[in-house]
């Protein structure tokens, strides 16, 4: 009974969603007030139902109703209730609730917040969001209904797969679908204003918010995936330019140039044109991005719901979205105002060459990534696209990039003086040549891309800090007042330069764990040591046991180090029956600067087992410098310089920036 | 800071050393310079029965034979672009993970250079198309030098 209201809901949900995606358009031509308004309580009334029927898949999963289909092919009753929660996510149909669910939450979310924006403008915008919501609940129903019973219902069900039954896995796919689907609430304004003829000022002040809280969901939802994937698969690979890594990489890789030239559209006035593009393409690769997941196209690691019959239907809702849109830019961009002119030397020129650089450093990774199919289909010629590709192109797209990243918000607005910015930044091309030098010093053998990257990274990580001590006025007063100042530096700054500091921390963890890492692969008996990175690992054994769904073959190993505390890891390998499926569980010993990986192989069947053992220099970096990342953007979008204010279009108490109630 | 990258660079000294084992321990060669040739060229083959994986990480049996076929070519005398060819030739290039510049994959090597020349063509179009002075009154040098330090101010 529970699941058909839940079943009656997503209907529901779908008539919601079609009022919404035609009356206001309608209303927003005619001048109509009332039909207008109606966006914004159909945004709320399927953004209700949805989360209504969310609710309900998500109980019979949690209660184990085997006669909804879904439940059947992705739960078991001993899965531990964590599981059965974040299992709801693990399939298709509950991916794709979930993404619907974002879906309807940012209409809401708009449709709640929207009041300051002009009246065409909203309606307009939900209108469009309506529309995204409106093929999303038809995909949904039409051919991956959650709520599929099977009648007789099965006594038990036949597991969710075992590498998803994890923590990490339980919170990266909601992560990175809010990501994905905000970018549809950027997608929805760039149409409305195609639609409306006109960019306003206010509309960019509410496109970079919209765009940043994306961006910092997809960059966490991203980290999270690599993280999982680090651990989880067990060979301390951090990143594959798997096709999936790749979808959720070029939406990206097109958000971060879209926030920017939404910062440059807000506080210019210009490129607006480009970041109307620039909106329609993020949401673009968001969707191709789904579609890569969920049609099984590109075989990868992570595909682990395929079926090419829904790939039709999604690729029919792709071609509507992108194709759509750009219509719809080539028919009205050119009547749109151009901004205001800027020289090549100034951030704003700066800004468009990074831009210019992610764009095609997204391009390289669509190649990488859907080669092999085009040549397939033309050729006749299967070959594949590896690694060694996206180093050999995508990296030195990208490392222009990180160098003008430094520089840009060291120029002026309009017309920067680029002798004088890199005068400025000195320190930072000292260290960024020292660091390298000392380096190879001490390690002659290091590899020169690990040295370039180096270099790179403390150019990062140095400039921002030169830049935030020359905006507090560091010699040039008093070290009380450049204190003063840098503690009242506006949330704005702060948030690019935590931003930009963590990308430094990335690369640095990046360059270091890929040049710097060490092996030990050894079939070890009880008693047996390993040296690696100056630790001793000594086999102590393996136990085995039943717990929960799986049995478990676990490995107790005493790692010493001198003058240390001796630790002991349990790296395991598990089995769950149900799903007749082996996973290696790792074991990790960080501390912070690096990270000792153990994973336990195969027994040999004579009492030795094969033990991984990986030293990992400065890997957390890579997690920590994505976390800063995002962090920078959470900071920046509490600037009290009104983004919250108008993205919530009131005015919202104003929030003293840390560290200035002591001053 | 950069105290602590010396410590970090120090501690990557410390690590570093030309540890090198093969994938099994019972695949290993007993020439480490054969051994890390046959790592390296490990990593450049894919895992055919696998889902993009290479030979290097995959634990699946054709992978194990694949390591073991490709050490064996080693030990014959192969130069590593002998193996690749070997390979590629009994299971098509579907086998090399990091694609060879054949008439079939021009495009996708010459596309990413490509795309930076057009950036770096808009970029020109762009400065001569739009050139600020013609909007901008004169200013001194002073006074432009005094608004580029209130702009960046600004922030």
């Amino acid at each position: 009974m529970l699941v058909e209201i839940g079943h009656f809901a997503l209907v529901l949900a779908l008539l919601a969603a079609l009022a919404q995606g035609t009356i206001p358009l309608v209303g927003a031509s005619a001048r109509s007030r009332p039909l207008m308004d109606l966006a914004q309580s159909a945004a709320l009334l399927q953004f209700a139902l949805v989360a209504l029927a969310f609710a309900v898949f998500m109980q019979a999963h949690i209660g184990s109703d085997f006669s909804v289909r879904n439940v059947f092919e992705n739960s078991n009753t001993a899965k531990p209730m964590l599981y059965k929660v974040t299992g709801v996510w693990g399939s298709h149909e509950g991916s794709m609730m979930l993404w619907v669910l974002m879906l309807t939450l940012f209409g809401g979310l708009v449709a709640a917040l929207g009041r300051s924006l002009p009246a065409t403008l909203r309606a307009r915008t939900l209108a469009i969001q309506g529309l995204l919501g409106f093929g999303t609940l038809a995909f949904i129903i039409g051919t991956s209904n959650p709520f599929d019973r099977l009648i007789p219902p099965p006594i038990d069900g036949r597991d969710l797969n075992p590498l998803l039954q994890d923590p990490g896995l339980a919170f990266h796919p909601p992560f990175l679908y809010f990501g994905y689907v905000g970018f549809s609430i950027t997608y929805s304004f760039a149409i409305a204003a195609l639609i409306e003829g006109r960019i306003g000022a206010q509309w960019a002040r509410w496109v970079r918010p919209w765009a940043l809280t994306a961006w910092c969901g997809l960059t966490i939802g991203i980290a999270m995936g690599s993280w999982w994937a680090y651990y989880v698969l067990g060979w301390g690979g951090w990143w594959y330019w798997d096709p999936v890594e790749n979808a959720s990489f070029m939406p990206w890789l097109l958000g971060t140039a879209l926030l920017h030239s939404a910062a440059v559209a807000e506080k210019r006035e210009t490129l607006q044109r480009w970041t109307v593009l620039l909106a329609i393409l993020t949401f673009g690769m968001s969707l191709i991005g789904t579609f890569l997941v969920r049609s099984g196209v590109l075989t990868s690691v992570h595909s682990f719901a395929v079926d090419p019959t829904r790939g039709v239907f999604i690729l029919a809702l792709i071609a509507l979205v992108i194709g759509g849109g750009l219509l719809l830019y080539a028919l009205r961009a050119p009547s749109l105002e151009t901004g205001n002119p800027f020289a090549p030397v100034s951030r704003e020129g700066a800004l468009v060459l990074n831009n210019l650089l992610l764009c095609a450093g997204m391009a390289t990774v669509f190649l990488g990534t859907f080669y092999p199919l085009f040549a397939e289909v033309w050729s006749g010629v299967k070959l594949s696209v590896g690694p060694q590709f996206f180093d050999a192109t995508f990296v030195p797209i990208l490392a222009p990039a990180i160098v003008a990243m430094v520089i840009g918000p060291v120029l002026a607005w309009r017309r920067g003086n680029l002798r004088g910015a890199l005068r400025r930044l000195a320190p930072a091309g000292l260290g960024a040549l020292l660091v390298p030098a000392v380096v190879l010093v001490l390690n002659p053998v290091a590899p020169p891309a690990a040295l370039a990257g180096i270099a790179l990274a403390i150019w990062a990580m140095l400039g921002v800090l030169t830049d935030l001590a020359d905006r507090s006025g560091l010699g040039k007063m008093r070290l009380g007042g450049v204190w003063r100042r840098f503690c009242h530096l506006p949330r704005g700054i702060w948030g690019y330069a935590i931003a930009h500091f963590g990308v430094g921390v990335l690369i640095a963890g990046i360059v270091v764990s890929t040049a710097w890492r060490s092996e030990r692969i050894e079939t070890v008996r009880a008693g047996d040591t390993l040296e690696i990175a100056g630790r001793t690992l000594r086999f102590v054994g393996v136990t085995e046991a039943d717990v929960a769904n799986y049995h478990t073959q676990q490995a107790q190993i005493a790692v010493e180090r001198p003058d240390r505390a001796p630790i002991t890891l349990y790296p395991e390998r598990r089995w769950y029956p149900v799903a007749r499926s082996q996973t290696t569980n790792t074991a990790i010993a960080t501390n912070g600067f690096g990270d000792l990986y153990l994973a336990l192989g195969d027994p040999d069947g004579q009492g030795g087992w094969v033990l991984r053992a990986y030293y990992n220099p400065l890997v957390p970096w890579i997690w920590f410098g994505a976390i800063l990342a995002a962090l920078g953007g959470v900071v920046s979008l509490t600037d009290r310089r009104g983004r919250l204010r108008s993205l919530a279009g009131r005015t919202s108490p104003a929030v003293a920036p840390a560290g200035s109630a002591d001053n | 800071m950069i105290r602590r990258l010396l410590v970090a660079a120090a501690i990557m000294v410390a690590i570093a050393g030309p540890a090198v084992y093969a994938v099994e321990p019972s695949e290993r060669l007993t020439d480490p310079a054969l051994e890390a040739r046959a790592r390296t060229l490990s990593q450049e083959l894919r895992c055919l029965v696998c889902q993009n994986q290479s030979i290097d990480e995959s634990n699946a049996d054709l992978a194990h034979d694949l390591r073991i076929l490709l050490r064996q070519r080693l030990v014959a005398g192969d130069t590593d672009q002998q193996v690749l060819d070997y390979l590629a030739a009994r299971y098509g290039v579907f086998v090399l993970l990091d694609p060879p510049f054949l008439p079939t994959t021009y495009l996708l090597w010459l596309t990413p250079p490509l795309l930076v020349l057009a950036a770096g063509g808009v970029l020109m179009l762009r400065s001569r198309r739009r050139r600020p002075e013609r909007v901008l009154s004169a200013l001194t040098e002073e006074e432009r030098a005094r608004a580029a330090t209130l702009l960046s101010e600004r922030g």
